[in-house]
């Protein structure tokens, strides 16, 4: 009975190779994609496992971490003002996930990135506790709470830019929410506050600022200024247009309308932007020609995606047009649309000279011994309008702020240049507008904070939505916080 | 020392009774679970832990008991068996402690039972029963071939064993359970181990028989009826009982102990072509109409799908674990294979063998396994007898195959059919079970590497050698 018994015995010893092998398999070969997987409820436990690092906004933390009594979460998430800072941190919670900064930074933030490597090997031989590194943000407190103020009960965004570095300066979207009500995970307090913000019809959770597109409206203006001067329809922003009024689009029998009756027959380029001509502004993209407004939209980032490093939507200018859609678009309208991080990106390439940087928020990641890991080295976009052109449009738009619709925008003491905006919406413009303002302040050392703001009011009065009334200044309040803060 | 060559099989030569070496391993399987626990109380209280005293001399007794014992009545017996074993028992016993200390399951006992208990001192208990039965083995079965006489009976008590969870609620899915007062039993544990010797005893005589007068059809010899008949009855008999249970992985096990034992008895391989045959007509026929069986197979094929994971995440965590545990584990105490819930000290032990010793550590533990059928295969070859053969490879093929199926299944190389760990797993009838197994082997082992008389000297020797004109 021997030779079976032999045989029997290879084929237990192949049954243990098969576990051998499988063993090998799951716990090399596969571990990785094991670890990283997204029911795997061990990258929620590590996250929360150690004191997370905290988010850093004029050298105080906006953040902070308790301890819970939880059988998997060590840590809790807190946030001080949190609605306020909301846009910009994110959410982290034990029970429905991270977003933004606290989603993009998290192997910083609990410690367990592969840079943070050498800290963790310290940690374990001086026995300190270890802990997650911190995120420092190119944030401006003031500038932050001068816009979140600013906007108070009523629905929009602001955003910041400091125009020589490409800093965000503010981020603020209201309404907003408190990340610190759904940061546990408990059944009884954090589920219903999140299933009600999530519910929401008025979307607390999502960032206006970064992720939300409007329709720019009159503001938009700036930027088919920069396209006629770029390419050479203009030369001249004291010279007489050729704008018959009224001016029938071209392709129709329609005559593009002016809000109320402001003199735009023939004007200067430097008027029309002042009273915000519509026909003015209609014609001359249409005489620029879709090709070069698109040209000239996606040199200040149009139609892509922003990383900041929070993505940011794509704003819009579209691609395929007749003759009286590209005038509707160069006047903000049709389906232009765009965030505030874009209209603020415009603004601040325009008061930086023409020289468009790209918008960051992180300004440097640190180890939990406060040793910087990386530093967010400004970076240059690009060149959308030359200095010259730059110039003219920073006087046009000062002009706007010294004697057109933006006068609520005026600084003492300082130079301010902006542009108003009230962008239709709806089917035939049924809806209440939303309000737009984009400025900038400018001092001896150029300028040291670009601004869009947007208010989605559909509260106000019809009439009574104006981008002059309503967002000026707001954009005013932070331009001011911005300056006040340099002091 | 003269080095004697003994080119015979049998010889009078004495053969080294190993028991000095058996006891220097015995101390290494005692030592290695006393740090082991040493490093759960580190690890999960930041101090030594209180019963490391108790646990040691407690698992040390356990192992002494066992040694002198079989130094006294199986001294030629393999000396590997017993230190492997009580290896085995003892890391079992830290891994449940450390479940034990697991705040989530403490946690999710008190909000689902109302109350916590704690297993790893059930499983002391347990552990020390399973040994009294080693040595109750040991010291009343002086001979394995006295089991021969009770073939017949055997096969009652087997069958007694297999209908009797019949009659008790299920747990968990499965009617394997026999709950008398606060005990529960797992007869099949124990049927394992009678079926086997039932077959040995049927196939010992019926052997020639089956591998001799059979029939030729279609090309394999199919033996007579009156041969196979009862053998075939009882197989089938409890196989249908076990899926009637719902107990698949007790009818694969008996499955393929029929399989290797026949397989053994006859020398004909055509045997192991029926099986399989067999096997996958049977495993096809009850996957049609059982539905517990499919969702088994859905859930090994698709572990991390919603649908699994709504009704069972226990595949997709366990894979995890392994997954966490990585090259060498988190160590003891400090992984989270407790996020399998209410089955982590029983059938996914294994899970926390892998997070918390990792790759290396599964390896070790799956070697031990493979070392201890080696013994019980390398036993059924010194075995001289046909009867201690049979039972031999008997034993250490179920034990192989219940390894292969509960560590298949944990890791996803087969569907989790829900059986325990030999030695490892919570669970008494487990553990009593196998360390009869053990005590049966352990006395085969010694029957077949004593040293045989010698041959009585014979008064015609002279005469035959001379041949005479």
């Amino acid at each position: 009975m021997n030779k079976p018994l032999r045989r029997i015995a290879i084929f237990c010893g192949l049954l243990v190779l098969a576990l051998l092998v499988r063993t090998n398999w799951l716990q090399y070969i596969e571990a990785d994609e094991l670890n990283t997987h997204e029911k795997n409820r061990r990258v929620l436990i590590e996250r929360y496992a150690k004191e997370r690092g905290n988010i850093v906004v004029d050298g105080k933390p906006i953040t902070g971490s308790a301890k819970t009594k939880d059988t998997d979460f060590k840590y809790k998430r807190t946030y001080l003002d949190g609605p306020m800072w909301a846009p910009v941190t994110g959410y982290a919670s034990q029970a429905f996930g991270a977003t933004q900064i606290e989603s993009i930074e998290d192997g910083i933030l609990t410690g367990n990135d592969d840079q943070l490597f050498f800290d963790r090997t310290m940690a374990m031989f001086t026995g300190d506790e270890e802990k997650g590194g911190n995120v420092v943000t190119t944030l401006n407190g003031a500038a932050q709470k001068a816009a979140f103020e600013g906007l108070g009960k009523k629905k929009g965004a602001v955003a910041a830019i400091e125009p020589g570095t490409g800093k965000i300066l503010a981020l603020a979207s209201t309404p907003s929410y408190d990340p610190s009500t759904f940061a546990g995970n408990s059944l009884d307090s954090d589920t219903p506050a999140w299933e009600k913000l999530k519910d929401d019809p008025d979307k607390p959770l999502l960032n206006r600022a970064l992720r939300e597109t409007y329709p720019p409206g009159s503001t938009f203006k700036v930027l088919t200024a920069a396209a006629a001067l770029e390419h050479g329809v203009v030369d001249d922003i004291d010279a007489k247009t050729e704008s018959p009024l009224p001016w029938i689009m071209p392709g129709t029998t329609t005559p593009l309308e002016n809000e109320g009756n402001i003199p735009c027959k023939n004007a200067t380029l430097r008027e029309a932007l002042r009273v915000s001509c519509n026909t003015v502004f209609g014609k001359l993209g249409f005489n620029v020609g879709k090709e070069n407004m698109l040209e000239t939209a996606k040199k200040f980032g149009f139609n892509e995606e922003q990383f900041v490093p929070v993505r940011a939507n794509a704003s819009i200018f579209p691609e395929e047009l007749n003759d009286s859609q590209t005038a509707l678009s160069s006047i903000g309208q049709f389906d232009t649309r765009t965030t505030p991080l874009q209209m603020a990106m415009v603004v601040s390439a325009i008061a930086n000279d023409g020289k468009l940087m790209k918008p960051y928020m992180i300004d440097q990641l640190e180890a939990p011994n406060l040793d910087v890991i990386k530093k967010t080295e400004p970076e240059e976009m690009g060149q959308p309008v030359s200095q010259e052109h730059a110039q003219m449009l920073q006087e046009m738009m000062e002009t706007v702020v010294n004697e057109g619709t933006g006068t609520n925008a005026k600084i003492p003491d300082v130079t301010v240049g902006g542009k108003t905006g009230t962008a239709q919406h709806g089917e035939n413009n049924s809806k209440n507008p939303y309000a737009w303002f984009i400025s900038y302040a400018k001092g001896e050392n150029g300028s040291p904070v670009a601004v869009a703001v947007v208010v989605e009011d559909s509260d106000a009065v019809r009439d009574d939505i104006s981008g002059g009334g309503l967002a000026a200044p707001i954009a005013k309040d932070v331009m001011k916080a911005v300056i006040d803060s340099k002091k | 020392m003269s080095v004697v060559t003994n080119t015979t099989t049998i010889g009078a030569i004495e053969a080294p009774s190993r028991r000095n070496t058996e006891l220097a391993m015995l101390a290494f399987a005692v030592v290695i679970p006393v740090f082991a626990y040493l490093n759960v109380g580190l690890a999960v209280n930041d101090e030594v832990p209180s019963g490391m005293i108790g646990y040691g001399l407690g698992i040390g007794l356990l192992a002494g008991i066992g040694h002198l014992v079989v130094r006294k009545f199986a001294p030629y017996a393999d000396p590997l068996l017993l230190p492997l074993a009580t290896l085995l028992n003892g890391l079992g016993l830290v891994l449940i402690w450390r479940l034990d200390q697991s705040p989530r399951l403490i946690d999710r006992a008190n909000r689902i039972f109302g109350s916590f208990t704690p297993d790893a001192p059930k499983q002391l208990l347990y552990s020390a029963i399973g040994i009294a039965l080693f040595v109750a083995v040991l010291l009343l079965l002086k001979d394995h071939r006295i089991l021969q006489r009770y073939t017949y009976i055997s096969m009652a008590v087997a069958l007694v064993l297999l209908i009797l969870p019949v009659f008790f609620p299920a747990v968990n899915g499965a009617k394997i359970w026999v709950s008398i007062g606060p005990f529960n039993v797992q007869p099949g544990e124990f049927a394992k181990i009678i079926i086997a010797i039932f077959f040995s005893g049927y196939l010992m005589v019926k052997r020639d028989a089956l591998a001799l007068a059979s029939r030729r059809v279609m090309g394999l010899y199919l033996p007579r009826g009156r041969d196979l008949g009862p053998i075939l009855a009882v197989w089938a008999m409890s196989i249908l009982i076990l899926v009637f249970e719902t107990d698949l992985g007790t009818s694969l096990l008996f499955f393929g102990l029929f399989v290797i034992m026949l397989y053994v008895a006859t020398e004909r391989t055509s045997w192991i072509v029926f099986g399989l045959v067999m096997s996958a007509a049977g495993a096809v026929g009850v996957a049609t109409f059982e539905p517990h069986v499919q969702q088994r197979v859905e859930f090994w094929l698709n572990p991390f799908a919603e649908s699994t994971w709504e009704q069972s995440d226990q595949i997709g965590q366990a894979l995890m674990s392994f997954g966490a545990g990585g090259t060498l584990g988190t160590g003891l105490g400090q992984g989270n294979s407790d996020l399998i819930g209410f089955a982590a000290n029983s059938d996914f032990i294994l899970s926390t063998v892998g997070e918390e010793f990792g790759l290396a550590g599964m390896m070790a533990f799956l070697l031990i396994y493979g070392l201890i059928v080696e013994r019980g295969v390398r036993t059924a070859l010194a075995a001289r007898d046909p009867f201690g053969k049979l039972l031999a490879i008997g034993l250490s093929g179920a034990f192989a195959i219940q390894v292969f199926v509960v560590a298949g299944g944990v890791m996803g190389l087969i569907p989790l059919t829900g059986m325990t760990m030999p030695f490892v797993a919570a669970g008494g009838s487990s553990v009593i079970a196998n360390w009869a197994l053990i005590g049966i082997l352990i006395r085969i082992s010694d029957t077949a590497r004593r040293p045989a008389p010698a041959p009585a000297p014979s008064p015609d020797a002279e005469m035959t050698q001379v041949v005479r004109p």
